[in-house]
């Protein structure tokens, strides 16, 4: 474990210094190119902007509404039928719409149940292997004014299904 | 299919509002999320610089083409529509690589410079092109090794094995990575057929 953590302190210094001796190395001027490529990084910031104000609120409108609830209470007796435990369902749609939501879901299972209880160690498994499909879709296709998406959700979307799936099947096989 | 999802969150919201008796949350929610969205894209603004500009140096010196030329046959067979020694595949590796790694906030602006990249390669189009969305279905996909944020919440909560989920996340996120490549790639011949048909 502590392996593991000192491995993420270091690898991000270390991939730093690499890139710049390397670049040392090759005779490219590091700071002027630094400050060339960092200006784009704020054109690229603005205009994800108005996607992702656009796709915030309308998520935010369902979820303060009580319409995430609504759609989870008419799902839940199929999960209960394909023995998913319910309290795992919600963070299943939350995850793909909103990633700091799932996170704090995740933290919330973990308070109520134990992060070494089924659930607590589904809750992690789910976490950790699908992302937020929504916010990827908004910001990466924002960032260089995509608009037509094609079957970009959907692909997404299905994608997300199986990481759920294969998380409840998958932590079922090795901790029960 | 993004217009009916959008409008269709934003009109079943206010319906069930108007039954809940909820609208007042509602209005709240209207305006703190849409701050919250600009909050949040210019708070991406300090990673987005600092990464970019590193992978700038990274591009001079010629380091993504040499990541790009390790790793070529992968890109080739995820990206066909790429063309060899094309920029897009250098950006398309450490995209790949950060988000191994677990590095989220370094894949993203990578990631959005392959997508840029791409779109030239599209002829600047305002339309997703093919490997534009093998790129988002990767991402979406979340291959990563170590879940890190996962680990330190599990820790947080004084879990006694911590890290005993990094087995299942890597076998959840094989099966999530490759089924969102084969997904991909039927939805894309099965485009291509419809446009045959016409």
């Amino acid at each position: 474990m502590a392996a593991i953590q000192s491995f993420s302190v270091w690898f991000i210094p270390i991939l730093i210094g690499f890139i710049l001796l390397y670049g040392t190395m090759k005779k490219v001027p590091t700071y002027e190119t630094f400050v060339e490529g960092g200006k784009e990084g704020f054109s690229m910031a603005i205009s994800v902007i108005p996607y992702l104000v656009g796709m915030l609120v309308a998520i935010s409108v369902f979820r303060a509404s009580g319409a995430l609830d609504l759609v989870l209470g008419i799902f839940r007796p199929l999960f209960h039928l394909l023995h998913v435990p319910a309290e795992i369902v919600p963070l299943g749609l939350l995850r793909t719409i909103s990633g700091t939501g799932a996170l704090g879901m995740t933290s919330d299972l973990m308070a109520t149940y134990g992060p070494d209880s089924f659930i607590g160690r589904l809750a992690s498994t789910i976490q950790g292997s699908t992302d937020t499909t929504f916010y990827v879709l908004t910001v990466y296709f924002g960032a260089v004014g995509i608009r037509k998406m094609g079957y970009a959700l959907k692909v997404g979307l299905l994608a997300d299904l199986i990481g759920f799936t294969a998380s409840i099947i998958v932590v079922s096989l090795v901790f029960s | 299919m993004v217009n009916y999802i959008w409008v269709g969150l934003m009109v079943t919201g206010f319906i069930t509002a108007a039954l809940n008796g909820t609208m007042d949350k509602v209005n709240e929610a209207l305006f703190t999320s849409a701050k919250e969205a600009v909050t949040l894209s210019l708070g991406m603004i300090s990673i987005l610089v600092f990464w970019l500009g590193l992978m700038k140096i990274a591009e001079k010196g010629g380091l993504l083409e040499l990541l790009a030329i390790l790793f070529r046959p992968v890109v080739r067979l995820l990206f066909p529509d790429v063309p060899k020694n094309h920029p897009a595949q250098g950006y398309i590796l450490s995209n790949m690589v950060a988000n191994l790694f677990g590095l989220g906030n370094a894949a993203t602006p990578m990631g959005i410079k392959a997508m840029e990249q791409l779109k030239l390669l599209n002829g600047g189009r305002d339309e997703a092109s093919r490997s534009m969305i093998t790129l988002l279905a990767i991402n979406t996909s979340s291959i990563t090794l170590i879940p890190t944020t996962i680990i330190a919440i599990r820790m947080s909560y004084n879990s006694a094995t911590p890290t005993d989920i990094v087995g299942p996340t890597l076998i959840a996120t094989a099966f999530s990575t490759v089924g969102a490549i084969l997904i991909d790639r039927y939805y894309y011949y099965r485009s291509v057929r419809k446009e045959k048909r016409r």
